[in-house]
């Protein structure tokens, strides 16, 4: 079964008395355990479209499920708790929470999301600061990191909840390429041990490389799909 | 809930010199309202006390309209013997006296056998005096603290200005109501000190003097002065009391008595209720420095944190959380600004204290103020500032609460 069913979504943005259109009709269908990519110029809608399947917006027409769950119906609170249990962020600018350390912010899902019991918090942070390799930075706080570091916590952040989807929004833009692959690998790696689709967007032509199912998105519409191979491919 | 105290302090650490500056604003309100409240209130508690202790009593019954012509001491208003035993009557059964003076006043002209002057007395029956103004011995600046029958107990001024020492013989004459004229030799047992008020400058002799300058043949009164076990229920026993004396009918049918506390009878519960006032507008100011410092504050924090709210709203944190996030920060800042203030408040009235400052209050001199700390103020300005505090937060931590994360994530 899909995790994630798009029929026909449309997404228009009113700007005075200009109607924008950024979607125009998408239909797609995301298996469990992949690894996706939407590639597109500036504009083309990538970031619009990741945040209709994240819950954070609502398309203007069309069907959209994910998670089995028709989202469009979801209320405000009901649509963060549906993202708190079904779905990871992980943003270009890393977004960690300044006030807390790497273990902190790992922690944040679990402690205020989930309210997970302290043993079992521990336990999963813990393993996540090992799979990213950020054990030893544990106790520092985002300010005393490299960018790089800050998106392994960040990824670390998005799994920490054993979501079913990750969705991150050009996860590299802000690095240089030897992290930004590093940081793709480590995705790849996560994807494998915890069997979570990742879906990422990018204009990174090098990056694009790494995804096993490439979206391509112009003007809002979708003009290809390859499939490259790779685990868990619809 | 912890975790919300834990990032709500880290945040507000986070901004170090505004939360300081802010945390120190309350601090001054709350210094400020806890020694005006702290000085203002012993102020006004030492002049009741002295008005009540040394004076009026509590409370007073009189004859029904003698308070209106009191400035006269008219002798035709004052209670015969058959309501004097009524009166005593209902007094006796009352648990909330501890002790009663009735006091026979009158005007008369006081002579040295070289000069003349008025003069105001009251005729009391000194034990029953004492019980019910205990602080009127201690107004006795010479001379003896018990007054016998023929003794007269004379204000300061009088005896200063009629030059009149302890032990001198004087003659009060007085007119009786029937319009003849008596007059009496007394010797002077004490000087009073002046006192501030009704009454603060009268002669006091002994009650059975004072029927004997008056030609009385039946015992008459003017007043009764009552002195209650717990002064904080002067107004349910004034109540009380006049419910029981309203029964309490002449042959005419009309009421004989009327009760009046202290207030009715003082000028300066004028002065007081006015410390009151002046009171209640401090902590409105107060509650104005928290409200406006605080949701100023606050809504910089969700200003600047725009992003961060959008990222943990994207993440699942619930509005109600968020909410809580922020309300916890104001509430954060209004405990530390009244926790600050309140021992900054405490220790500058210490230090107040140990000054001693004295002053003058008409004619009293040379008072020192001591001022008191009521834990109940210190309750009720902490809980007033972090109520404050908590309201001055809501509307900031709403509008973050209530913020699109798509929008906030985009905010630059």
């Amino acid at each position: 079964m899909s995790l994630i069913v798009a029929e026909n979504i449309q997404k228009d943005y009113k700007t005075g008395e200009v109607t924008v259109r950024a979607l125009k009709a998408l239909s797609f269908e995301i298996e469990p355990a992949s690894f996706v990519s939407f590639v597109g110029p500036s504009g083309s809608g990538k970031t619009t479209l990741l945040n209709l399947i994240g819950c954070l917006d609502k398309p203007t027409d069309g069907k959209l499920k994910v998670a089995d769950t028709d989202v469009l119906h979801l209320d405000r609170k009901q649509s963060a708790s549906f993202r708190g249990s079904n779905i990871g962020f992980i943003f270009q600018d890393f977004n960690l929470l300044p006030v807390l350390t790497v273990y902190e912010n790992i922690e944040y899902p679990l402690l205020m999301v989930q309210s997970v019991p302290a043993s079992e918090r521990e336990k999963r942070v813990t393993a996540l600061l090992e799979a990213v390799g950020m054990i030893e930075q544990k106790d520092k706080y985002p300010d005393q990191i490299s960018g790089g570091q800050k998106q392994r916590v960040a990824i670390a952040r998005a799994l920490v909840t054993n979501p079913k989807l990750v969705l991150a929004d050009e996860p590299t833009a802000n690095l240089d390429h030897k992290t930004a692959y590093m940081v793709i690998e480590l995705m790849k790696k996560m994807r494998d041990e915890f069997r979570t689709t990742f879906i990422f967007s990018t204009h990174d032509q090098k990056i694009v490389g790494e995804a096993e199912i490439l979206y391509t998105l112009e003007d809002g519409e979708l003009t290809g799909r390859q499939v490259r191979g790779g685990k868990g491919n619809g | 809930m912890g975790n919300l105290f834990k990032i709500a302090i880290r945040n507000l650490l986070r901004y170090k010199r505004r939360t300081l500056l802010t945390a120190s604003l309350i601090t001054v309100g709350v210094v400020f309202v806890l020694v005006f409240i702290s000085v203002s209130g012993s102020f006004k508690n030492m002049m009741v006390g002295s008005i009540t202790d040394s004076m009026l009593g509590h409370m007073q019954v009189h004859r029904k309209g003698y308070v209106a012509s009191i400035e006269n001491l008219p002798l035709n208003l004052n209670l015969k013997p058959e309501a004097i035993m009524r009166l005593e009557n209902i007094l006796n059964k009352q648990p909330e006296i501890t002790a009663y003076s009735p006091r026979l006043k009158f005007g008369g002209m006081f002579s040295n056998f070289v000069e003349t002057t008025n003069i105001r007395l009251n005729g009391i029956y000194p034990d029953l005096e004492l019980k019910s103004v205990p602080l009127l011995a201690s107004r006795v600046l010479e001379g003896k603290k018990i007054l016998d029958k023929g003794g007269i107990w004379i204000p300061e001024l009088l005896a200063k200005g009629m030059k009149v020492k302890i032990g001198d013989t004087i003659v009060v004459v007085a007119t009786n109501k029937d319009g003849s004229v008596n007059g009496k030799q007394f010797i002077v047992a004490g000087v009073l000190e002046s006192a501030t008020g009704p009454g603060g400058r009268d002669g006091y002799i002994h009650i059975e003097d004072a029927m004997e300058v008056l030609r009385m043949e039946g015992m008459e009164i003017s007043e009764v002065a009552i002195r209650l076990k717990d002064f904080g229920k002067l107004n349910t026993f004034s109540k009380k009391l006049d419910d029981l004396l309203s029964k309490e009918l002449n042959k005419e049918g009309k009421p004989i008595f009327e009760v009046h506390t202290w207030e009715k009878l003082s000028p300066f519960f004028n002065i007081a209720k006015m410390i009151d006032v002046m009171t209640f507008f401090i902590k409105l100011m107060l509650i104005a420095i928290v409200l406006i410092s605080i949701m100023n504050v606050m809504i910089m924090a969700v200003y600047e944190r725009i992003r961060e709210i959008g990222t943990i709203a994207a993440i699942g944190t619930l509005p109600g959380k968020i909410l809580n996030m922020f309300v916890i920060e104001g509430f954060c800042l209004g405990i530390a600004g009244a926790v600050i203030g309140n021992i900054v408040g405490i220790v500058l009235i210490l230090i107040l204290n140990m000054l001693k400052i004295s002053f003058n209050f008409g004619q009293q001199q040379g008072l020192i103020l001591h001022a008191n700390v009521n834990p109940a103020d210190i309750v009720t300005i902490s809980v007033t500032v972090i109520i404050v505090s908590v309201i001055a937060s809501l509307q900031p931590a709403f509008k973050a609460s209530r913020m699109e994360p798509i929008k906030a994530l985009r905010h630059v």
